[in-house]
């Protein structure tokens, strides 16, 4: 019972588990030699590549909110959306290079997520929730009233990137928007491996593990949670920056509810709490999707519905701990 | 004037249908902690109940309507036993992530069974009418769904103010370890409240099946309005719910009339406000 447990927790984000911290950059490292691996073994599928990478940095950021802090959200495309138009209204008004651009929407999503967060993280569990709806709907809502800048149900294509740094044009192939998509996921990765290990990291493991206890010790709970929210709304700006400028459109269906719930659904298939799942998700997620989905769009439903539910009924951490088990077992009766 | 008494009828009956669909999903989360988000899909399978028996092989719609919200109650008892109780003490976010899971298998199943495309309810002659109320016309349909609305939280309210089965669901949901250590069947009183609630929902999908046309994508469409109302209500308050179905289907009505370019702004707007007013549920300070 007690290693089922364990195993749950572990799979529905619940603590993560503190022991050995691993270096910042494994896990960036393993992701590029994934998308080198991948690019090799299908060259015809780039555009594919850099749709998984953008989507695993959306989940990156997602895995700081629900993984660390414990913060339940179904408005991460909120965030997402506003790197998307950011970045988008950025290019066109302003300038098409695509680095400024990124900075613009990291900026973007941060502000967002720290006005909202001032007021959404007053409130816990089910009323936050509900909230973080509200706050995407109501962005979603507003973009399809201000048709004039956002394009509306159109969505906003009138912008051109320009080559990244003066160097790399974004072919129609997509070589350089997967190599960007890719790079732009390693740093995001390295970063929230150095926030996640840092002191304030700590802080914000222990702020999920018992807020009580956190401010008893002096921490400043609300503003360690609203600093958290501000780099996740950052790290999903610069998701739906890169998604914008590879596309070279922003739709509506940036800030819409399918996206939250989708995210949400591709970090608990990875696995929260420890970063690597975010990467791992939204590839299995991605890929399933694609595959799926070429067949019907109801197929789909299908297959991830039952996937779900196994999920949850059969987590894969628990599956993983017991077969691991079951061949110590068997590795020491045989010698 | 005319048109703030056209607002408040539009926006009354359309509450109803909110209060008539979401209700059970308040039940369930007040009384079994539980999140349902598959709640959506038995409104659902009562419209399409109806639609298949009336529509297809030609029922009395009556008949229909009474076979479909049995039915219906009886799918939603059955798969909380078989199933979602085995879920109660889980955490939050697998109960979210199992529900969406069984919603999108149950959209999946739909349009294996039913295809695409929108499914129409026939409605009997008598509902196909309307009703002269001085102002204005008033199709009979939303006034059958007004007085339905009233019936089914008269005698929710009348079920747990004044019966045993009321007092049972009061103390399970106030204390559920407690309820049972007196002796309280608390596995009939979440089995049978899952089942009412699904059954409220079934009826639901019929009553509102012309503001919300029924199709595959239905559980998932309205599903955040179904959670709009509980979290505003309050997770298991009756009158709350009403409450707050009544407010937002008028807020929603009124802002179509008057700013329909604006589209659910003021919906979520008043929401967000309301929750940030009373995070408890609208009638609990």
């Amino acid at each position: 019972m007690t290693t089922h447990t364990e195993a749950s927790t572990a799979v529905a984000g619940g603590t993560p588990r503190a022991t050995a911290m691993p270096p910042p950059w494994r896990l960036p490292l393993l992701t590029i030699a994934a998308a080198l691996l991948a690019a090799f073994m299908w060259p015809d599928q780039l555009g594919l590549i850099s749709r998984v990478a953008s989507t695993a940095l959306l989940v990156l950021s997602l895995d700081l909110l629900v993984g660390y802090a414990g913060i339940a959200t179904l408005g991460q495309s909120a965030l997402f959306g506003a790197g998307a138009y950011g970045a988008g209204l950025f290019a066109q008004h302003v300038s098409g290079d695509p680095l400024i651009g990124l900075v613009v929407a990291a900026v973007a999503g941060a502000a967002l997520a720290a006005a909202s967060g001032a007021f959404l993280l007053r409130f816990e569990g089910f009323t936050l929730l509900m909230l973080t709806i509200a706050l995407a709907q109501i962005l979603l809502s507003l973009a399809s009233t201000f048709r004039g800048i956002t394009g509306g149900d159109d969505g906003l294509s009138d912008f051109t990137i320009r080559p990244i740094l003066g160097l790399w044009e974004f072919d129609l192939e997509g070589r350089v928007g997967a190599i960007y998509a890719v790079a732009v996921l390693a740093v995001g990765l390295y970063l929230a491996r150095r926030v996640a290990n840092s002191p304030f990291g700590l802080s914000i493991r222990g702020i999920h593990e018992s807020r009580a206890r956190m401010a008893a010790l002096g921490t400043p709970v609300r503003k360690r949670l609203i600093a958290i929210y501000a780099m996740s709304g950052a790290l999903a700006g610069v998701s739906g920056a890169v998604t914008a400028q590879i596309n070279g459109i922003v739709g509506l269906d940036s800030l819409g509810f399918a996206l939250s719930a989708e995210s949400l659904v591709m970090l608990v298939l990875g696995g929260a709490g420890n970063l690597s799942g975010a990467v791992v998700g939204a590839s299995v997620f991605t890929l399933l999707h694609h595959t799926a989905a070429s067949i019907d769009p109801y197929h789909w439903l299908f297959v991830i519905g039952v996937a779900l539910m196994a999920v949850v009924l059969f987590p894969p951490a628990a599956l993983a701990q017991q077969i691991w088990a079951r061949l110590r077992a068997q590795r020491k009766a045989s010698s | 004037m005319t048109l703030v008494l056209n607002i408040l009828v539009d926006g009354v009956a359309y509450g109803m249908v909110l209060f008539v669909m979401a209700v059970g999903l308040s039940i369930t989360l007040g009384l079994m902690k539980f999140i349902n988000l598959s709640h959506g899909a038995f409104a659902m399978a009562g419209g399409y109940a109806v639609s298949v028996l009336a529509g297809t092989h030609g029922w009395n719609f009556w008949v229909a309507l009474v076979v479909a919200v049995i039915a219906t109650g009886a799918f939603g008892a059955l798969l909380e036993t078989l199933v979602l109780r085995h879920l109660y003490r889980r955490p939050e976010l697998q109960q979210v992530l199992f529900t969406i899971g069984l919603t999108f298998f149950l959209v999946a199943t739909a349009n294996a069974i039913f295809g695409p495309q929108v499914r129409n309810i026939p409605l009997p002659s008598i509902l196909s009418g309307s009703l002269d109320l001085g102002f204005r016309t008033l199709p009979t349909q939303r006034a059958f769904v007004l007085l339905a609305g009233l019936a089914a939280a008269g005698l929710l309210t009348w079920t747990v103010a004044r019966t045993r089965f009321g007092i049972w669901i009061r103390a399970s949901v106030d204390h559920a370890d407690a309820a049972s250590g007196l002796g309280i069947p608390i596995r009939l009183v979440q089995c049978l409240s899952f089942g009412a609630g699904a059954a409220l929902a079934g009826l639901g999908g019929v009553l509102g099946a012309e503001l919300m046309p029924l199709e595959p994508y239905y559980p998932l469409k309205y599903l955040v309005l179904m959670l709009v109302v509980v979290a505003v209500g309050g997770m298991g308050s009756i009158p709350g719910s009403l409450c707050a179905a009544l407010v937002l289907g008028i807020v929603d009505t009124a802002s179509k009339y008057l700013v329909s370019e604006w589209g659910s702004l003021l919906f979520f707007v008043a929401m967000g406000l309301l929750l940030a007013w009373r995070p408890r549920g609208i009638l609990n300070r």
